[in-house]
């Protein structure tokens, strides 16, 4: 028995989230006393794999074949079940990401095991199996108990700390073996604003409301972004006028998002908004009515003009910064 | 092309969301249910192509008796009919296996599911219908073309999108941009009521996990207002109390 983490790249690098993920993982193998084991797909070098090992991962089964370079949902899945059944694992983790989310499902339904999708904490293992995870759009939790033999968890960026407990560990590679059929789906094209942190992922993201007028008024909402190192998103009605793209759109239709800060600047505070960014652990909001419903869900406030308070803060930030420089 | 769209059936974006005594259940008491926003886009998206290109769009919902007026609701926006596997869905596997079994041997072109619903949030159904058919999924789709048998999609992801090609059938879940929805206009709401709805039992799958019960997050301390002129002071907060820059 072990736990086999799903180490997910992206262009044969590993993200903060991949490591939140394996230290999740070496988490639960310790909770079952048991050994953390990663499989990685795709072309990805013995210097960034090893770092796995920086969070636990005893043994890593690589799988680097040209047809596997990008992600191909269906055939992904087979090979983290197979890969699964390989190591003797019952318990697979994967990021929350787009590509995660698309592929643990399928990979529930191969070993026919229990899912929690987007998991916010360990499970608790005191009676059963059971996994928290957001419901209701940010409105719940639900507690899942999951009583299959084999389990499935995605966890949600930003929700699990990275962990550094480093261990020796033996790399492989591993020949699973590849259907065909598993390949219908062919990437054309990726899409990517080099320079932009992506949102689901970022520790700060900076958005902006209808109180920002119109899509001119963004430089300034990005240049605090760039400063703060954040990702930029904004309000349903924002993207729908096509201000800013539907991409950024955050709340209960849009990206949910749960990073360490998020600043809400000309954004009244609707539910369905709220709904999507409620799981952030500190939350600013700047508005110039001091009514707007925002302020009862923040921790920190400031009544005022955005056009005024923004060139503000991105002073005191830049002050801020040359201090701590 | 024929087309089959997954309904779900979800409070009101607005609801107050607060659960039984025991945490055990959802308190349903004065909600508003609606078709899940995201099952809106989806269908709309359906009807667009299939008056592009002839066939026809078959709603599939997995609920019990007290749903059909969301179906009706989806009659009523343009499906040519109705189908609801009568049961409480329990989850979403459960789901995904009444709704492959329906549509297993019905050839549809097309499967399209919301990203999620908003009541559960799982992003699960997609996914496990197409593997229980053995056809490709692609998962928060932006953009659906169809070109002969081939379709055209766009894909989320972190910070971007991609664009990949597939050969039908396919199952997609379904985000902004892939249409904007209908609303059912009065001819549609009349002709909604003479559309098929056909009922069919659940077959049965296998339970492999429990809702053991909900809790709701704890709730924020009273706000603190920074003076608009003291914003240096907010930063300073933000780095040495919430430490969170
Ligand atoms: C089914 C459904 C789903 C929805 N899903 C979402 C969703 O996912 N995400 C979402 O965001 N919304 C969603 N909405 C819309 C939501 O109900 C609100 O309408 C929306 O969030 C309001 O956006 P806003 O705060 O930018 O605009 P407004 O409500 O217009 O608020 C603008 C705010 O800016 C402030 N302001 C104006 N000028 C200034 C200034 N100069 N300086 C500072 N502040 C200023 C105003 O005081 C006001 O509070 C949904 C609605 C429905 C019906
Ligand atoms: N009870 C249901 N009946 C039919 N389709 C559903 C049901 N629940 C969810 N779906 C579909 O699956 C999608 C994703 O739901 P979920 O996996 O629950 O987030 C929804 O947007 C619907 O298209």
């Amino acid at each position: 028995m072990s736990v086999l983490l799903y180490a997910e790249n992206s262009g044969g690098k590993f993200k903060k989230s991949t490591f939140e993920a394996a230290s999740y993982a070496t988490a639960i193998a310790g909770l079952l006393n048991t050994e953390m084991v990663a499989v990685s797909i795709g072309n990805v070098s013995k210097d960034e794999l090893s770092k796995l090992a920086q969070y636990g991962a005893t043994r890593i089964l690589t799988v680097d074949q040209d047809q596997l370079k990008s992600f191909v949902n269906q055939a992904y899945a087979s090979i983290v079940a197979e890969a699964a059944r390989f190591a003797g694992a019952n318990t697979v983790i994967v990021s929350a990401s787009f590509s995660g989310k698309a592929l643990a499902p399928r990979i529930a339904v191969k070993l026919k095991a229990g899912y929690v999708d987007g998991a916010v904490t360990l499970p608790d293992t005191s009676a059963g199996f059971t996994v928290r995870k957001g419901a209701f759009s940010g409105k719940a939790f639900a507690d899942v108990n999951l009583t299959s033999e084999y389990k499935v968890i995605s966890l949600v960026p930003n929700s699990y700390k990275v962990d550094p407990r480093p261990v020796p560990v033996a790399i492989e590679a591993f020949s699973p073996s590849i259907k065909e059929s598993d390949f219908r789906t062919m990437v054309k094209e990726i899409v990517r604003a080099a320079d932009k942190v992506s949102l689901p992922e970022a520790e700060i993201v900076v958005s902006g409301g209808r109180g920002l007028k119109g899509p001119e008024n963004w430089g300034m909402v990005e240049e605090l972004a760039g400063l703060l190192g954040a990702a930029t998103a904004c309000s349903k009605p924002v993207s729908d006028a096509h201000w800013r793209p539907h991409s950024e759109h955050v709340g209960q239709t849009g990206i949910a998002v749960s990073p360490n800060l998020y600043i809400a600047i000309g954004i009244s505070g609707a539910i369905q908004h709220l709904a999507g960014v409620s799981s952030s652990k500190t939350i600013v909001v700047i508005n110039k009515d001091p009514e707007a419903p925002f302020f009862k869900a923040a921790d920190y406030g400031i009544v005022g003009d955005a056009f005024e308070i923004i060139p503000r803060l991105i002073e005191a930030v830049k002050q801020f910064k040359s201090a701590h420089a | 092309m024929n087309i089959l769209v997954c309904i779900s059936h979800v409070p009101d974006t607005t609801t107050k969301i607060t659960f039984t005594d025991d945490h055990k259940q959802l308190n349903t008491n004065g909600i508003q249910f609606i078709i899940n926003p995201y099952d809106e886009i989806a269908l709309t998206r359906a009807l667009e192509l299939t008056e592009a290109s002839g066939g026809s769009v078959t709603v599939i919902h997995v609920g019990d008796a007290t749903t059909e007026p969301t179906l009706r609701k989806a009659l009523a926006i343009g499906a040519t009919d109705a189908v609801r596997i009568n049961s409480t869905p329990r989850d979403a596997y459960f789901v995904a296996g009444q709704i492959a079994h329906y549509a297993k041997g019905k050839a549809y072109d097309l499967v399209l599911t919301g990203r999620e619903s908003i009541d559960y949030n799982g992003g699960q159904v997609a996914s496990m219908v197409a593997e229980l058919l053995d056809i490709p999924a692609v998962s928060v789709v932006k953009s659906l073309q169809i070109d002969g048998s081939q379709a055209t999609l766009e894909r989320e992801i972190e910070g971007g999108k991609e664009i990949l090609n597939c050969p039908l059938p396919l199952v997609a879940s379904a985000t902004e941009g892939m249409a904007e929805p209908r609303i059912p206009n009065m001819r549609g709401i009349m002709s909604a009521r003479t559309k098929p709805l056909v009922v069919h039992e659940p077959v049965e799958i296998p339970s492999l996990q429990a809702i053991n019960g909900y809790d709701k997050p704890a709730s924020r301390s009273q706000v603190k207002l920074v003076d608009a002129e003291q914003v240096r002071a907010l930063v300073d907060m933000l780095h040495n109390e919430a430490k969170v820059i």
